[in-house]
């Protein structure tokens, strides 16, 4: 599994990273930053906790 | 002043003979073009024998792209093929003036693409609206040889020519770029896989159809200083210094390298030769073969901070990183310019050049953040010393949006009345009379004349309101060329 960000649509409301926050950083002016794109297994149930997170759907995951 | 056409020494094959003026199809033809060449396997081949690389920036390998398109289309939806002729680089002038000198050598590369990948569509794609009336004149003049054509035209902009920007204008939608994957490749105009492939790609690939040498050099806009620009066709492997020794910058203060995006590079990366790996290896590269050479007298800070400035302003604002990055490197280049940037602004920019490369949907934040690194790792001196003083070349030269990076196109000469004769094929119906092109100086002798006038059409001086001449979808050749299928796809505006 992949986790990927679509840059277009982080508004950086920062709701992602209390789930994943091994996943992703927000950077200096608030928007998500993948730190990991190829998933672990054990990383997964994180991953989709910070997509369901998002309240812009910009991030997804990709097998 | 717009850019000079300087022809030779050596091979120059998608020059042409007569850079200087527009080719008809009778000169296309006699020059070998639109025979019947290999098929479209055998093309295939010998493109991937040259070692043929995309001409827009990105130095894509062209075999593995048409390979990857054709293959989509067998097991999906037929694919289409796109002709990108809209130049966003502010110091690239090569893929206008081939579009208004060579419209058939173009058009002829196109239709072996969509043979080559069974594109069951073909798109030109332009800005420029002197290119568009060439490439329609061409088009009145013989029927396109391929799949349903229809050209699209576009408002200029930096971002316009990026290939996910390119589907989505074809698409119907503003010509800005979208998050990938999925690539074009896989999912393009429609959904299906599209060949986005820049203007002088597919001259090459023309060229090699006719068994010309079409890998070998490539179209290189070189500017900065005093100097005009040069419009040149070398082969790879010229160094930079001889390259500046031609432009008549000998001794330059610095390189801005493929376009806005290769970065700034010093004076002792001169001996570096035009070669992939060897300006990869250097940090730099290619890019759509724009390369600025500053002055003595010109600062790379300055031009530093105009050229991210160039960027923020052309950003597509689609991108929260790429709007608060590209402003924070603007920001933090012009205090530098100004003699106002304390150590933490420069470990700010230090950190921005290695962070934010990859963040946005496109590229612009990537070039914007090797401006920055490039200056800091290539210019760490005159980087110390703008932080104690305030450097007068820069206080003369603010930035401007990058206004001072703008190359104007050179506008070939029509054909004149008494020149060879604009056969029409069988069946292309009328041939329309060239149009005067306004402004345009009469042919003159000598490769390198006949592009002084300055008369450039500038997108930016039509207001962005006005209606455009040629908005909507555009047909493919002009009523009464017959043979042309009517086009289809997306409508447009």
């Amino acid at each position: 599994m992949k986790l990927r960000i679509d840059s277009t649509r982080c508004q950086g409301y920062g709701e992602c990273l209390p789930p994943a926050p091994r996943l992703i950083e927000l950077d200096e002016w608030g928007y998500a930053k993948l730190l990991v794109v190829e998933l672990t297994a054990d990383q997964e149930t994180a991953a989709r906790a910070a997509v369901d997170a998002c309240p812009n759907d910009a991030l997804r995951l990709e097998r | 002043m717009t850019a000079t056409v300087a022809s030779g020494p050596g091979a120059t094959p998608v020059f042409g003979p007569g850079p200087d003026r527009v080719e008809s199809l009778a000169d296309y033809r006699s020059h070998g073009g639109y025979g019947s060449g290999p098929d479209p396997e055998e093309l295939l081949d010998r493109v991937a024998a040259a070692d043929l690389r995309g001409h827009g920036g990105a130095g894509f390998p062209t075999a593995v792209k048409l390979r990857a398109v054709r293959d989509a289309g067998r097991s999906g939806r037929p694919p289409v093929v796109v002709a990108n002729g809209e130049e966003g680089e502010p110091g690239s002038v090569k893929d206008r003036w081939l579009l208004r000198a060579r419209p058939h050598l173009v058009l002829d590369g196109l239709a072996r693409a969509a043979a080559i990948t069974g594109a069951d569509h073909a798109y030109v794609y332009v800005s420029d609206p002197t290119a568009e009336r060439r490439v329609r004149e061409a088009l009145a003049e013989r029927a396109f040889d391929g799949p349903p054509l229809e050209l699209v035209r576009v408002e200029h902009a930096y971002v316009a020519g990026e290939e996910s920007a390119v589907v989505r204008r074809i698409d119907g939608g503003p010509a800005l770029p979208t998050a990938k994957p999925p690539r074009v490749f896989e999912q393009g105009v429609g959904g299906a896989p599209t060949l986005v492939a820049n203007v002088e790609t597919l001259a090459r690939l023309a060229l090699l159809a006719a068994g010309t040498d079409g890998g070998s050099t490539v179209l290189l806009t070189l500017s900065g200083g005093t100097r005009p620009a040069l419009l040149v066709e070398r082969p790879y492997g010229v160094t930079l210094g001889r390259l500046a020794r031609e432009h008549g910058t000998p001794q330059p203060a610095a390189v801005l390298m493929g376009g806005l995006f290769g970065g700034l590079l010093p004076p002792s990366a001169l001996d570096l030769p035009l070669d992939r790996v060897r300006l990869a290896a250097a940090g730099t590269g290619l890019g759509c073969g724009a390369i600025r050479f500053l002055a003595p007298n010109e600062c790379p800070v300055s031009v530093a901070a105009d050229a991210v400035d160039h960027l923020a302003v052309e950003s597509s604002r689609q991108c929260g990183v790429c709007v608060s990055g590209t402003r924070a490197l603007r920001d933090t280049l012009v205090a530098l310019a100004e003699g106002r940037c304390d150590d933490d602004g420069i470990a700010a920019l230090a950190r921005w050049a290695q962070a934010l490369p990859g963040r946005g949907a496109c590229g612009l934040l990537d070039a914007a953040a090797r401006l920055a690194g490039s200056l800091l790792t290539g210019f760490p001196d005159l980087v110390a010393a703008h932080q104690r003083h305030p450097c007068p070349t820069c206080a003369a030269t603010p930035p401007n949006g990058g206004q001072r990076l703008r190359v104007p196109a050179p506008v070939p000469a029509p054909e004149p009345a008494s020149g060879p004769a604009r056969a029409a094929e069988p069946g292309a119906g009328a041939t329309p009379a060239p149009a005067p092109e306004q402004g345009s100086a009469p042919a003159s002798p000598g490769p390198a004349a006949g592009f002084g006038s300055g008369a450039e059409p500038r997108h930016a001086a039509r207001p962005a309101s006005a209606p455009e001449p040629a908005s909507g979808p555009a047909r493919a050749a002009e009523p009464g060329a017959g043979s042309t299928p009517a086009p289809v796809g997306a409508g447009l505006c």
